[in-house]
């Protein structure tokens, strides 16, 4: 089985999605160009999610990735709910009263985010209702505490972070008499998702991780080589700093099973998450919840399996880790991924390969014979490659596209290599999720031009 | 060829250790002709002032200096022999398309082989031949048209198998193979080397050579050179030949009253290599393998191999930067595909070890053909340059013909297609010309079908009626920036785009010309051709008609109101230009003009009439919009709009009379249409354009009027014997060789230009014919048609070429003109050609290595005149331009 260049581009375009800032947003000019989206599955369905929004009540952009776990239905949940979440936890209070009286009154609302969707990216509608009514009891209480303080976007963040995950355990607790809707809140509950969120306004960026998705920054040396800058950490076995974290919060007794064959409890992969009950709630609350929950839920192995050494529970958390970064103007682009992209390839690579793509082939260095000794055959099979390199580059129109396209297709060589691309595309479902995992790429890319203005500004 | 290249790598390495400056102290020559410093002085005064010293420059002081023209200056800014002539891949290849090139490139084959003889300078002149290879049929064809000139010349040329090149050059792989060229006398020869020969010899015959000198301007005073402005002083002269290669746009922009010059660089690479195992034979042919863009000769046991590719790098838009060309950077991934197209044809060189990707930037012209003469704004002001990367082909023969022009006032050949004064400012803007150039090289090599156009830099000069006529399917050709059309695709037509009408068959277009051609016969159609070049002459008194009668072959004192077809003709009676004069008024003329006589009859008009405030000459070329409305019921259209009697009683042929059309007044009105069928020309004021042509257009409707380009009008002009200037006229050729004696005043009594060379010819006949030939066994739908510079044969001996050819839809036949000579059987001296000469033979034209029977005609067939009009009525003027 075989799968011709242009049905390899089919499967890997069929997700792309690209945005460009419009050059002057009727606010301020923007220091984001653009975005390149991208994701392509290995789970059917996918279980990642993407959701990139402009805020409109307040300046900036939010974008991120979401890797969900045991089922979509929390990532799914997630990427509809976290930046209504956020938004609101940055409004001033004037806004929110505003908003909350024009609820009030029947009144038409202000927009508070304008998505910047695939149409693959779906909002369900069933819960739009009972989630609106979640996010307006969170905005009540914000008017009532009203701090009076202006917002604070790490703290912003954090507490959206929190405040959703709240939501979702919520919830499931309290159920919905609308017996799908009862499901669907006990699934989003019951499953998990990481979740990587980053807001740019200006040079002010910030990172909010939840998990081990990532967000790595791409800058470009004065010499034009492109390095590597982590922006988030991750949230696993393998950070030192989170498995001594964990550990902080529960008794010495649990030390030993606290984290297992790298994993929490030695099931779970992410140290925090979105969702994931049963890594949060009482046996007692997990087991009540269970039984007078339908059948399906009854049912299902998984939800009633109890996590072993389970003893003083939460282990689990939704509380983001903040990193805030000042832009420069050699920092080119941002790119946010799920696991499936950085466990593939190396972080250097990722920055190199995008850095080339979105700079252009010009920076290719030129070849020089000087005083080696070169035959025309060696020259030519060099020039042959450089020149699949530049068509290949050509091939996408998206940096994401572009890298998943490295991500799955590179040889040995750091060249993409169409035969593997190939044979990894034409995985039947069952084998996909064996050899690689879904995957969902964001890259950002920054107007440098915008960002060294506000700099000299300051 | 080796000493140039040791020179050159010795600079090479030299460079490398240096990477910042280069030529302070370079290497020493061996062959010096002049002493480096301390420098020489510079004389204040001289004849002329040669500035380059390449391979141009060199050769026009040599030229110059055995004319016997001995007071020169030849000024080089670095050394001799550096720029593009330094990196010049040394390949001297005869095979051009244009005759006068290919007569250049013959000259200085010749000049090279004996130059080492003359001056004792190793120029490394071997004859090698050369092969030029043929991927396609197409392109088979357009080697056997190259061919059949070249064997006409006496240049042995022939057409080849693929096994015979194989034999000829054991690498090539000749696989993809259909046929290929072959012409031994080509030769390979260190371009630096020819230069520094032809200094040696020129500076011999006295010429003074000034190197590291820097010319920063040319001083002009009332429209003549007066001198040159150097960086180590001025010099007085009466000539200026700036040969500056590449630089010359710019030196012809460092004065205060510009000389444009229009080229533009583009960088050229080619690759050296190190020996073969078995180092190849330096006497192997070039190979030349266009379908690949590339070129391959034997280089000290390696190969030199170039090309022109599809994608070329322009440079120096900007301006001149001297120490960029010394840092121009080796571009492997541009060179790539040239790489493969080498590798494919010569697989075998592989291993072979690379030692340099040369860049040598060469300078290109808007039409690749070279520009030489003097500027039309500065008297003694000449230019050579903007060579094509054929500098070292054509330097010999060009230099040649530019020594002539300034000794003799004209070269001995017609330069005409490389006068710089067919471009005039427009050809000028930077942006054009590094658009133009970037399709013009790789055109060095793309296959030249008939009827092929420049697809760049268009749309610059338009009709006001341009939208109008595109909106209903115009396609269009272009001349002298000027956008005109060449036919128009009915609605619902599906044409081939450009790239499948390209071919040496019948086009696809065909039937579509013919049926604006039956239109122009039955009906009545419109053909917008704005493009003509018009002036204005008048005066307070007679000094327009007196000034006019003396340049200008026919009799203009007619009535007011009427047109009359004549020559401008040079002392040898030649024509400058061909045209129409209409006499306005008793002291005012209206003169048209082929289109790219813009600046050429500009300049001669302006250096030959009296310098006198009461006559004045306008170019009014701009003002008017023509139209030109060809067949029968053109009367009819033109009557119904002007209210006004068109029959031929009322406004007979050759008249012009400003009339009324529709509500537009002030249009001038002739009845000639180009073309020998009736009809008129309407110049239309500019602003009325489109109103006259709507009018023109809703009122022909029921006359079945319909739009037509420029394709019908060419077929309608051949098939009725009529020539065009720049086509089948030139300034060799005189109105009694091409059978327009009737538009000469010889028996008037008046004084005018030619006259006595015409004179002469009356008495002691003529040395060639403008003859009519009709095809007879050629079969439009499956030969190559005919096109222009076919060999003609009489009585199986070649008497001379075609210069036009068309199909005429009438006779159902193609026509082609072209001139028959008499070359004696024995001394190959021309004799006089008799009209039984003509007469008393069996002909064959030559299209692309095939002979077909031609019917010759010293006239049109009457039977194709065969409208209402008396016959003495009918326009038999034989003047056409396109």
């Amino acid at each position: 089985f075989y799968l011709t260049p242009p049905q390899v581009n089919s499967i890997l375009k069929a997700n792309e999605y690209s945005f460009k800032v419009p050059e002057f947003d009727g606010k301020n000019v923007s220091s984001v160009l653009g975005f390149d989206s991208n994701q392509l599955p290995a789970n059917a369905p996918i279980e990642d999610r993407r959701s990139a929004a402009t805020c409109l009540q307040t300046r900036g952009m939010l974008l991120g990735v979401f890797d969900g776990h045991a089922g979509c239905a929390c990532a799914q949940a997630v990427s509809e709910r976290l930046f209504y979440y956020i938004a609101v936890s940055l409004l001033p209070h004037e806004t929110l009263l505003e908003i909350e009286n024009a609820v009030e009154s029947g009144r038409a609302l202000l927009p508070i985010l304008q998505w910047h969707k695939h149409p693959n990216d779906y909002f369900s509608k069933e819960a739009s209702k009972l989630y609106f009514n979640s996010l307006r009891t969170y905005w009540q209480e914000l008017i009532d505490l009203n701090s009076g303080e202006t917002t604070d976007v790490r703290e912003a963040l954090i507490n959206a972070f929190k405040r959703l995950d709240n939501d979702i355990s919520l919830e499931a607790q309290v159920g919905d008499p609308n017996s799908f809707l009862n499901y669907l809140v006990l699934r989003v509950a019951f499953s998990g998702a990481t979740a990587c969120v980053a807001h740019v306004d200006g040079v002010d960026l910030h990172i909010a991780n939840t998990g081990d998705s990532r967000a790595m920054l791409g800058v470009q040396e004065e010499d034009g080589s492109w390095s590597a800058v982590a922006l988030s950490y991750d949230h696993n076995a393998q950070n030192e700093n989170e498995v001594e974290r964990v550990k902080m919060e529960h008794p010495k007794s649990e030390e030993k099973s606290l984290v297992k064959q790298d994993r929490l409890l030695g099931l779970l992969m992410p140290f925090r998450a979105f969702g994931d009950v049963k890594f949060k709630w009482s046996i007692e609350l997990q087991k009540r919840v269970i039984e007078s929950g339908p059948d399906q839920l009854n049912d299902n192995e998984y939800t009633k399996f109890i996590p072993p050494n389970y003893h003083t529970p939460p282990y689990l958390t939704a509380e983001p880790e903040v990193v805030y970064h000042r832009l420069r103007p050699q920092d080119k682009f941002l790119i946010l991924a799920t696991d499936g992209l950085w466990e593939t390839m190396h972080r250097q690579d990722v920055v190199r390969i995008v850095g080339e793509y979105l700079t252009g082939v010009h920076h290719q260095q030129p070849i020089a014979v000087g005083g080696y000794k070169v035959t025309l055959g060696q020259m030519h099979g060099l020039l042959t490659e450089r020149r699949a390199r530049i068509s290949s580059v050509f091939e996408d129109q998206n940096a994401a596209t572009h890298l998943i396209r490295h991500a799955v297709g590179n040889n040995e060589f750091g060249t993409v290599d169409h035969e593997r691309l190939s044979k990894m595309l034409s995985l039947p479902e069952e084998l996909a999720r064996m050899y690689r995992d879904d995957m969902t790429i964001i890259v950002v890319q920054f107007n440098s031009h915008v960002i060294g203005a506000c700099q000299n500004e300051e | 060829a080796a000493g140039m290249f040791l020179r050159l790598l010795s600079d090479v390495q030299w460079r490398a250790a240096n990477p910042k400056w280069r030529g302070v102290t370079g290497s020493r020559r061996s062959t010096s002709t002049t002493a480096d410093p301390p420098p020489v002085s510079l004389p204040a005064q001289a004849q002329v002032v040669i500035c380059g010293g390449g391979i141009t420059g060199t050769s026009v002081a040599y030229h110059l200096s055995k004319m016997g023209w001995k007071d020169i200056v030849l000024i080089e800014q670095g050394r001799l022999a550096a720029g593009s002539t330094r990196f010049c891949a040394g390949i001297v290849s005869t095979a051009r398309p244009l005759s006068i090139e290919l007569k250049m490139a013959h000259y200085s084959n010749k000049l090279y082989q004996q130059l080492e003889q003359e001056t004792g300078v190793q120029t490394g002149y071997t004859r090698t031949g050369s092969v030029s290879l043929a991927q396609t049929q197409d392109r088979l064809i357009s080697l056997k048209r190259i061919a059949a000139s070249l064997n006409v010349m006496g240049i042995p040329c022939e057409i080849i198998t693929p096994k015979q090149a194989a034999q000829l050059h054991p690498l090539i792989n000749i696989h993809d193979l259909v046929g290929a060229m072959y012409v031994p006398e080509d030769a390979l020869v260190s371009s630096a080397n020819v230069s520094l020969a032809l200094a040696t010899a020129a500076s011999r015959n006295g010429v003074h050579i000034h190197e590291r000198t820097s010319v920063s301007h040319v001083m002009i005073q009332r429209g003549r050179v007066t001198g040159v402005e150097t960086d180590r002083g001025q010099i007085q002269c009466q000539y200026f030949v700036n040969c500056a290669g590449q630089w010359a746009y710019e030196l012809g922009h460092s004065g205060e009253e510009p000389v444009h010059i229009p080229l533009h660089a583009c960088e050229h690479f080619y690759l050296l290599t190190h020996p073969l195992k078995e180092p190849l034979s330096s006497s192997l042919p070039t190979v030349v393998d266009p379908d690949g863009r590339i070129y391959i000769r034997n280089w000290q046991g390696g190969i030199l191999s170039g090309g022109f590719e599809k994608n070329p790098k322009p440079l120096f838009t900007e301006g001149r930067n001297q120490l960029e060309i010394q840092n121009l950077q080796e571009d492997w991934d541009h060179f790539g595909p040239l790489l493969s197209s080498l590798l494919r044809r010569m697989p075998g060189l592989e291993a072979l070890q690379i030692m340099q990707l040369v860049n040598c930037p060469e300078s290109f012209t808007p039409d690749m053909r070279c520009i030489m003469g003097e500027s039309p704004t500065a008297r003694g002001y000449f230019v050579l340059a903007g060579m094509n990367s054929a500098g070292l082909s054509y330097g010999g023969g060009a230099g040649k013909y530019l020594a002539e022009w300034m000794v003799n006032g004209y070269p001995s050949e017609n330069v005409w297609p490389l006068d710089l004064k067919r471009f005039g400012t427009l050809q000028s803007s930077r942006t054009f010309l590094r658009h133009r150039v970037m399709e013009v090289m790789p055109l060095m090599y793309d296959l030249k079908v008939p009827r092929w156009d420049f697809q760049t830099g268009r749309q610059l000069r338009t009709s006001p009626l341009y939208d109008r006529l595109d909106a209903q399917g115009a396609r269009w050709m272009e001349k002298h920036g000027f956008e005109r059309v060449k036919y128009f695709v009915p609605p619902g037509s599906d044409l081939l785009d450009l790239d499948h009408s390209k071919t040496f068959y019948k086009p696809d277009w065909f039937d579509i010309v013919g049926a604006e051609v039956k239109c122009c016969k039955e009906a009545v159609c419109v053909i917008d051709m704005s493009s003509f070049t018009k002036f204005e002459i008048s005066s307070t008194g007679d000094e327009a008609l007196e000034s006019l009668q003396y340049l200008f072959s026919n009799d203009l004192d007619v009535p007011v109101g009427h047109v009359v077809h004549t020559g401008m003709l040079n002392e040898k009676g030649g024509y400058e230009n061909d045209c129409s004069i209409a006499r306005l008024s008793k002291r005012s003329f209206f003169m048209i003009s082929p289109t790219d006589q813009q600046v050429h009859c500009w300049t001669w008009l302006k250096k030959h009439l009296p310098d006198d405030s009461n006559l004045t000459l306008e170019d009014v070329t701009w003002k008017y919009t023509a139209l030109n409305l060809i067949g029968p019921r053109a009367v009819d259209v033109l009557s119904e709009l002007s209210y006004a009697p068109m029959t031929a009683e009322h406004f007979p042929s050759l008249f012009c009379k400003e009339m009324s059309v529709g509500y537009a007044n002030g249009i001038r009105v002739m009845s000639i249409t180009h073309t020998g069928e009736p009809g008129f020309v309407l110049y239309i004021p500019i602003e009325y354009a489109l109103h006259v042509y709507n009018e023109v257009m809703n009122m022909g409707q029921k006359y079945g009027i319909r739009n037509a380009g420029y394709y019908a009008l060419r077929s309608l002009r051949i098939e009725k014997f009529f020539a065009f200037w720049g086509q089948d006229l030139d300034a060799f050729t005189t109105p009694m060789e091409c059978g327009r004696e009737f538009q000469v005043k010889l028996d008037k009594g008046l004084d005018f230009v030619g006259q006595e060379a015409l004179l002469e010819q009356k008495q002691n006949g003529v040395y060639k014919r403008f003859t009519m030939f009709i095809l007879e066994d050629h079969d439009t739908d499956m030969d190559v048609w005919p096109w222009w510079g076919e060999p003609i044969f009489r009585n199986g001996r070649y008497v001379g070429k075609t210069t036009s050819s068309a199909y005429s839809y009438t006779l159902e036949r193609h026509v082609c003109l072209g001139f028959v000579h008499n070359f004696d059987e024995k001394t190959g001296e021309e004799l006089v050609v008799t009209t039984d000469f003509i007469n008393q033979g069996e002909y064959e034209i030559d299209i692309a290595g095939q002979r077909f029977q031609a019917k010759a005609k010293l006239y049109p067939f009457s039977s194709l005149f065969t409208h209402r009009r008396r016959k003495d009525e009918v326009e038999l003027s034989g003047y056409q331009r396109e």
